[in-house]
């Protein structure tokens, strides 16, 4: 009982600790990134050094503090500590309760709908097997789109008691947005449901390890595209960033945390990096096989071209499936974070268009075409 | 109205009118996909270009179109004012006679002059003191236009003036005369007097670069981030 208590505590120090750094190291990513996209430089500037004598290692420990520096990495330890040392502005007008409460919720549903994604196979360690996932929910999807709407409440609150009407027609935004969208999100997931036979994101990824036609992994993309397309979509507008960033909007209205300062507003900030990685690793998990590399089985790559199997240790498939894993989310949230330097945002009747009269009408003939293939193929 | 004629109009009316997308457009992902491939080749091209500068490859492609402000300095217009200075007879005393009409044309009324009597009956007087209030001045370049000695120039090429008070924007003769000697977070000092003798034993700043060349005005002393030990990215 209480190893298996022990081995949860790790598994989900292991996911929240990897979310909160990918989160924060998104600082720096959107820092340098669009910096390289617009052929600038970027943060260079911002180092520290420990008055350490050399016997302790001061003279490595400044060179490399200042290497870091010159990338532009110690710039999110200077963010959270001017975060941290700011005052905590509470208006007039604001309810001081709802107002404090506000972001908790915002940032608390958005870390809390990772404890359903699986980051890696289950490990079999000392005749126990060991599921790389917090909470087996075997209705997992229907969970994680529940948990990303609720974090929504904390947006819209938030625009409605800093008592300011630009906060409030953000927070109006923000629902309005969530609605258009969460509908053509969750439909759209419909298509990948009727695929693997399953809600639970757990199973769908081990089936994701199998072979279609024998060469071509049965990845989310290749049998569901218009849905995987539609999901990014709409899955990008939950995160209220640009190109749909009409919730904050700086240059119309301030956004509805206008009213925010300190480390209040930057967990508001924390909760779009972190709804992020949510994006990221919803699109690889549901999308693009989760942790399952290809050909790789249990017992080795199975190369369709080749015969015979090149066999792997248990340890090096998990630590395949760890990476890849890995290596797919940090490429996504590469990929979000150049659709939000390139694209500029969308006006507010263009967003509900898109929304209403594109994405849902697509995820709708999606689920028809899906069914009507599925039933033809004889699956059923 | 009379004179456009109705072919015209249309014409005009019709420009004014948006072509109609064509379905492929209208459903924006190639568009999408097109921007997308610019902004990602910049990304990856200047992602390569910083990584071969590391390993000292590439270095006269630079990565970035940006000038690196404190490290590089933009090239000055050969025309444009900048910082005042002083200009020099061979012996390090001013070649200014002190006769005023800098300190009478300044619009700002920001020169403030203290007369002396020189030796040479020729010269007939020197500045003892001349203090310029940057933080009044409007850069108009009356003052060198109304010099009759070509005593003041403003030539140094230095526009990064900054100080810790109002205090810290006057410059007094010794600065005015060699231009970088003192540091802005020196104590400001009003109403330096300064004798003929004194003028001579000054330690001389180099002149500044001819203007339009580029060349940073800072000499051996190196650039601004340099002076303050900043790393060099």
């Amino acid at each position: 009982m209480l190893v298996d208590l022990a081995i949860k505590l790790g598994v989900s120090a292991l996911v929240l600790g990897g979310v909160l750094n990918f989160a924060g190291m998104q600082t720096w990513l959107e820092r340098k990134q669009s910096a390289l996209m617009q052929d600038r430089i970027g943060a260079n500037r911002a180092y520290f050094t420990i008055p350490l004598p050399w016997w302790l290692g001061g003279g490595i420990i400044n060179f490399v503090l200042r290497k870091l520096g010159g990338l532009g990495i110690l710039n999110a330890i200077a963010d959270v500590l001017k975060l941290l040392t700011k005052e905590d502005f509470i208006p007039a007008k604001g309810d001081a309760f709802l107002h404090t409460l506000a972001p908790l919720i915002s940032v608390f549903f958005a870390v809390l709908a990772f404890i359903a994604i699986p980051i890696g196979p289950p490990v079999e360690l000392w005749g126990r097997v060991i599921p790389l996932q917090v909470a087996d929910i075997n209705a997992g999807i229907l969970f994680i789109l529940a948990l990303a709407s609720i974090g929504s409440y904390g947006v819209i609150l938030a625009g409605m008691v800093s008592g300011n009407n630009l906060s409030t027609i953000g927070g109006l935004r923000a629902a309005s947005q969530m609605i258009a969208y969460e509908i053509a999100l969750g439909v759209s997931l419909v298509g990948i449901v009727m695929c693997y036979e399953t809600l639970d994101v757990g199973l769908m990824v081990q089936r994701q390890g199998e072979l279609l036609w024998g060469w071509l992994p049965k990845w989310g993309v290749f049998l569901q595209p218009v849905a995987c397309i539609v999901f990014m979509t709409a899955a990008l507008a939950e995160t209220k960033r640009v190109p749909f960033d009409l919730p904050e909007a700086e240059p119309e209205i301030i956004g509805y945390f206008t009213e925010y300062s300190g480390m209040k507003f930057g967990l508001f900030f924390l909760t779009d990096f972190v709804e992020v990685v949510l994006v990221a690793a919803l699109t690889t998990t549901l999308f693009f096989g989760g942790w399952q590399v290809p050909y790789l089985m249990p017992d080795g790559f199975h190369l369709p071209w080749a015969a015979a199997v090149v066999p792997v240790s248990h340890l090096a498939y998990v630590l395949f499936g760890l990476l890849s894993f890995t290596v797919k989310v940090v490429a996504f949230i590469w990929f979000f974070m150049l659709i939000r330097w390139t694209l500029p945002r969308f006006r507010y009747d263009q967003l509900m268009d898109l929304g209403w009269k594109t994405l849902f009408p697509l995820s709708l003939l999606n689920i028809a075409v899906t069914a009507v293939v599925i039933v033809a193929a004889g699956a059923r | 109205m009379a004179t456009l004629s109705d072919q015209l109009l249309h014409r005009i009316r019709d420009a004014h009118k948006r072509r109609k997308l064509t379905w492929l457009e209208r459903a924006y992902l190639p568009a999408i996909a097109q921007g997308l491939w610019l902004t990602s080749t910049h990304f990856w091209g200047n992602l390569f270009l910083h990584i071969a500068h590391r390993v000292g490859l590439f270095r006269n492609r630079p990565a970035s179109v940006t000038i690196q402000y404190p490290d590089q300095l933009r090239n000055t217009s050969p025309r444009l004012r900048t910082r005042h200075r002083l200009t020099k007879r061979e012996d390090g005393t001013p070649r200014c006679v002190a006769c005023m009409m800098c300190e009478t044309i300044c619009p700002a009324r920001c020169i403030y002059i203290t007369p002396g009597e020189h030796p040479d009956p020729n010269v007939e007087k020197f500045p003892r003191s001349f203090d310029i209030n940057l933080g009044l001045c409007v850069y108009c370049g009356y003052c060198v236009e109304a010099c009759p000695e070509d005593a003041i120039r403003m030539d140094t090429q230095r526009h990064d003036i900054a100080a810790y008070s109002r205090d810290g924007m006057w410059l007094d003769i010794k600065e005015l005369i060699n231009p970088g000697s003192k540091q802005f977070t020196d104590a400001p000092q009003k109403f330096v007097q300064l004798d003929l003798e004194d003028f001579k034993r000054l330690p001389a700043a180099p002149l500044p670069p001819p203007p339009g060349t580029g060349e940073v005005p800072y000499g051996s002393e190196g650039t601004p981030s340099q002076r303050s030990g900043s790393p060099s990215p």
